[in-house]
């Protein structure tokens, strides 16, 4: 049963007494909470994913409540969300109206904490005809905004925030949550894609105002298709410039991975192999784009990397 | 008494074939709130089961499992640096409980997680060893006044530290109890009976020592998150120095040299109920006469199983309960009561520290 089935009132019956356990690829993420809106807005945005049944067993736990402060009187004035991994809080509570974008942080946190049965780099990936397109960026390099664009162009969303690399074969496993932009990129990529479903936009969270994308539906129904990586794309986005791909050294590429990784050290041996025979494979470049359109023409006529000997 | 799931799997590994799926995720929330996944993982392996659970149980062990052993490195590399700042002194120097069970491969630290090096020093020494590490480039975390002088005065250890680079907690103890303690073991007694780790300067406490710290740490701490690790250290501990010829013979009089016969009544009581530790009888039968109160016994008997283990979903009233009463036990056993109301009063007016981190940049 897909998330977009469940009628509202049993969804946000659901979710306040057991939890949703949404099947989101890798993860089975169970979601426990009372905000009837935090609700709506989930199943907007995971219409596509599958829930599993009752009583099984999740990977993540996480319950949002209201935390009711001094005396109660949070219950009522200055509403806020609170996020509990388990039954721990990882953050501060926030206004009510940030429940969304806390909980996908969150469910980042949950698997950037807990995972390794992958090599986890901070990066987007993409994928065309079995092909992967990684693009790792610091925040504020244009990496979502790349990602939402091409998603919606003939690109399949394996994620936004998350290469999960398996160390057995150097596949790519998907994860694809919906794509997080911020401030100037969301209209960019509602003129880009008038279709795409949005949540309503957050303001002054401590990353400016924030909008989720829904994950196309074809990019969920294959949400356990893997992807072999062959291109690794550094994208920066730089007004006016004529966009450009420039070779990267394999050795530079290597340490700004391992730099954006979450989970390279604590791999040890397996965290070095895993990303050394991912880069051999793999073209690596740094690109500046200021297009759009440019840049998905630039990316698509990418060759494929000439087969190791 | 409930019986936890978790205490299911450590106790017999296979039964956790057998478990639903249901079972299998409160086992695995029971595991990851008390730091168990890792040792469970260790246990499953170790029962030739692991490969026979719900892949999606396995990763979660597993993953958990690859962060201990990188915990691991870290620690034995921040062992090696203390080592080394600490060689221009002659300070006999003994590490404890996690780093100690690391640094001489005993089965307690396979799958076991921790974060910090625990070193006992002589006490007359320890202002030597603190200007050292300070000179070498260890800080003290808290600079607060209260804490200071809260480690100082009344604690058994200086304030934590860690160095500047390195994120390692070190906590450097002059003994095993705190000297406002009701129980003052005598730390002379650990040096003396200390063994020192091959090609080191470093040493680790006697086979009995190392387990009544263990004891001594259980209900003496006030880290009720720990109690259950505590435990599954004795549990492994004894089994493991079971094999050394004379152990079991001198542990109950070695508990009664150091003061700590209580404690090691309780520790055995807990481990055997709850994780089948295997006990000898002239052991249970010497232990019995260091027993409290038949109403002190039940009472405990209820507040130790219920606070150890979070039920189900996660944490239950009745624990929140036990461990708030097991609490009051431990700050009642830690210092005098005029001295306990000073503190108590302290942390609740005190104004409280700006608590680090809004929502993570990822």
């Amino acid at each position: 049963m897909k998330l977009g089935d469940l009628a509202p009132l049993d969804l946000a019956e659901r979710m306040k007494r057991q939890g949703l356990d949404l099947d989101t690829g890798p993860f089975v993420v169970r979601i426990t909470t009372p905000i009837a809106n935090l609700a709506n807005e989930l199943r907007a945005l995971y219409c596509d994913f599958t829930l599993e049944a009752e009583g099984g067993l999740a990977d993540f736990h996480l319950a949002v409540r209201h935390p009711a402060g001094p005396l109660g009187v949070r219950r009522y004035w200055r509403r806020q969300a609170k996020v509990y991994v388990d039954e721990t809080p990882p953050f501060e509570p926030l206004p009510i109206d940030m429940a969304v974008p806390m909980l996908e942080w969150s469910i980042n946190w949950c698997a950037a904490t807990q995972v390794n049965q992958y090599l986890m780099i901070h990066a987007a990936v993409l994928e065309r005809h079995g092909h992967a397109l990684v693009l790792p960026g610091v925040t504020g390099a244009g990496k979502s905004t790349l990602c939402a664009a091409l998603a919606h162009r003939g690109w399949r969303l394996l994620s936004d925030e998350f290469a999960l690399i398996q160390p057995a074969d150097g596949q790519i496993a998907p994860w694809p949550r919906p794509i997080s932009l911020k401030n100037l990129s969301v209209d960019v990529i509602r003129r880009w894609a008038p279709d795409a479903y949005m949540s309503p936009p957050v303001q002054n969270t401590t990353k400016g105002t924030v909008v989720h994308v829904r994950p196309p539906a074809e990019s969920v129904r294959r949400a356990r298709d893997r992807a072999t990586p062959a291109w690794i794309v550094f994208p920066t986005y730089e007004q006016g410039t004529a966009n450009r791909l420039t070779p990267l050294p394999k050795a530079r590429a290597f340490f700004r991975l391992a730099g954006c990784s979450f989970n390279y050290e604590t791999l040890g041996i397996q965290g070095f192999q895993t990303l050394s025979r991912m880069i051999e494979r793999c073209d690596v470049f740094e690109f500046a784009y200021s297009s759009l359109e440019d840049a998905l023409r630039l990316l698509v006529a990418l060759p494929l990397p000439a087969p190791l000997p | 008494m409930s019986d936890a799931l978790l205490l299911r799997a450590l106790r017999k590994p296979e039964s956790m074939r057998r478990f639903a799926p249901a079972d299998w995720d409160v086992m695995l929330r029971q595991a990851r709130n008390t730091g168990h996944l890792a040792r469970l993982c260790v246990v499953a392996r170790g029962a030739g089961i692991l490969d026979t659970l719900p892949t999606r149980l396995r990763e979660r062990l597993e993953s958990e499992y690859a962060a201990v052993a990188q915990q691991h490195r870290l620690i034995r590399w921040e062992v090696t640096r203390v080592r080394r700042a600490l060689a221009r002194t002659t300070v006999p120097l003994i590490l404890l409980k996690g780093a100690a069970y690391l640094l001489t491969d005993l089965p307690a630290a396979r799958g076991r997680q921790f974060s910090d090096v625990d070193l006992l020093v002589p006490r007359d020494r320890l202002p030597e060893v603190e200007d050292v590490l300070l000179d070498e480039g260890w800080q003290f975390t808290t600079l607060n006044d209260y804490d200071q002088r809260f480690y100082r005065d009344w604690s058994h250890e200086l304030p934590p530290m860690a160095h500047k680079d390195r994120q390692i907690i070190l906590d450097v103890h002059h003994n095993i109890l705190p000297p406002t303690s009701r129980l003052r073991p005598d730390p002379r007694l650990l040096f003396e009976a200390a063994r020192r780790l091959p090609d080191s300067s470093l040493s680790v406490l006697a086979p009995t020592d190392m387990v009544l710290h263990t004891v001594c740490h259980l209900l003496q701490s006030g880290e009720l998150d720990h109690c259950l690790r505590d435990l599954s250290d004795l549990d492994v501990l004894t089994r493991h120095f079971a094999t050394e010829v004379g152990f079991w013979r001198a542990l109950v009089p070695r508990a009664a040299a150091l003061g700590v016969a209580r404690p090691l009544y309780y520790g055995m009581r807990f481990a055997n109920r709850l994780l089948d530790t295997p006990i000898p009888e002239e052991v249970i039968r010497d232990l019995e006469r260091v027993a409290p109160p038949r109403a002190v016994r039940v009472a405990m008997d209820f507040l130790v199983t219920e606070a150890l283990v979070p039920g189900h979903p996660v944490f239950s009233r009745r624990m929140r309960l036990a461990r708030g009463l097991l609490s009051i036990r431990y700050h009642w056993l830690r210092m005098p009561p005029p001295l306990l109301i000073r503190h108590l009063l302290h942390k609740a007016f005190a104004r409280r520290e700006p608590v680090a981190g809004g929502p993570a940049a990822v």
